[in-house]
């Protein structure tokens, strides 16, 4: 917490706090992802699921950048070329 | 400390328990998963520190109370966690007041044992320790006031 920029001091109770939202958050996130995952299915929990939960669900909009969602690396680099191509029309 | 987000992590055996907890008996969870809720958690605790920094900075204050915590899980649209986070705060105080209670109780207890003079030295050590304590409720109530 404190290798944020600005934050000095924190208070015991707001330490605490934090730690157990974080729990709360763990339990939120795991369930959700499973919830409307197709790992039921499976009785697994995926990355996949957790990258769909990130990009359908509003609460998780945040986590976006972190758990961005697979995509083969063929299809990158098409995009990637499409997005050159573009640039040299303009 | 320079560390990118990506680079701090909290302890797994930590966040598989919590994960068990949550989902129901026999899910697995595959190893990808479980670093990506690992990420995923650290990354809230750099955003809900940052969202609960902005209110105390709103107040003028230098340092995060339970308050802006709060505050901050409303902002984040995480209202879900109030109810269950004043519960867990309220155990936690009393859990603090029992604490601070039995070492009073351990210290009463120990003068009583020992002689007058090692009492005098221990006792001003920890009514020293006691007096930051205090000061320190003071400051906060009294910029709670001033807020107000």
């Amino acid at each position: 917490m404190k290798s944020s920029p600005d934050v000095s001091c924190i208070n015991q109770d707001a330490l605490f706090l934090t730690t157990k939202a974080t729990e709360l958050f763990v339990q939120h996130l795991a369930l959700s992802s499973y919830k409307n995952g197709s790992g039921k299915g499976t009785n697994t929990l995926s990355y996949s699921d957790l990258a769909r939960a990130a990009e359908e669900s509003e609460t998780f909009q945040f986590l976006t950048d972190i758990l961005p969602k697979k995509i083969l690396a063929r299809d990158y680099l098409k995009s990637l070329e499409e997005m050159d191509k573009d640039d040299d029309n303009l | 400390m320079a560390e990118r987000p990506e680079d701090l992590n909290l302890p797994n055996a930590v966040i598989t328990r919590i994960i068990k907890e949550a989902l129901p008996d026999g899910v697995n969870v595959s190893k990808e998963a479980r670093r990506a809720i690992s990420q995923a958690a650290s990354v809230f605790v750099l955003y809900a520190t940052s969202c609960a920094n902005n209110f105390a900075m709103k107040a003028k204050r230098k340092t995060l109370n339970a308050g802006d915590v709060m505050s901050a899980m409303e902002e984040m649209e995480f209202e879900r966690f109030l109810q269950p986070l004043r519960e867990a705060l309220e155990a936690y105080k009393k859990g603090q007041k029992g604490k601070k209670e039995a070492s009073e109780q351990k210290r009463k207890d120990k003068e009583k044992k020992n002689g007058t003079d090692e009492n005098d030295k221990s006792r001003d050590e920890e009514e020293d320790e006691h007096m930051d304590d205090e000061q320190e409720g003071e400051n906060e109530g009294e910029e709670e006031d001033v807020e107000n």
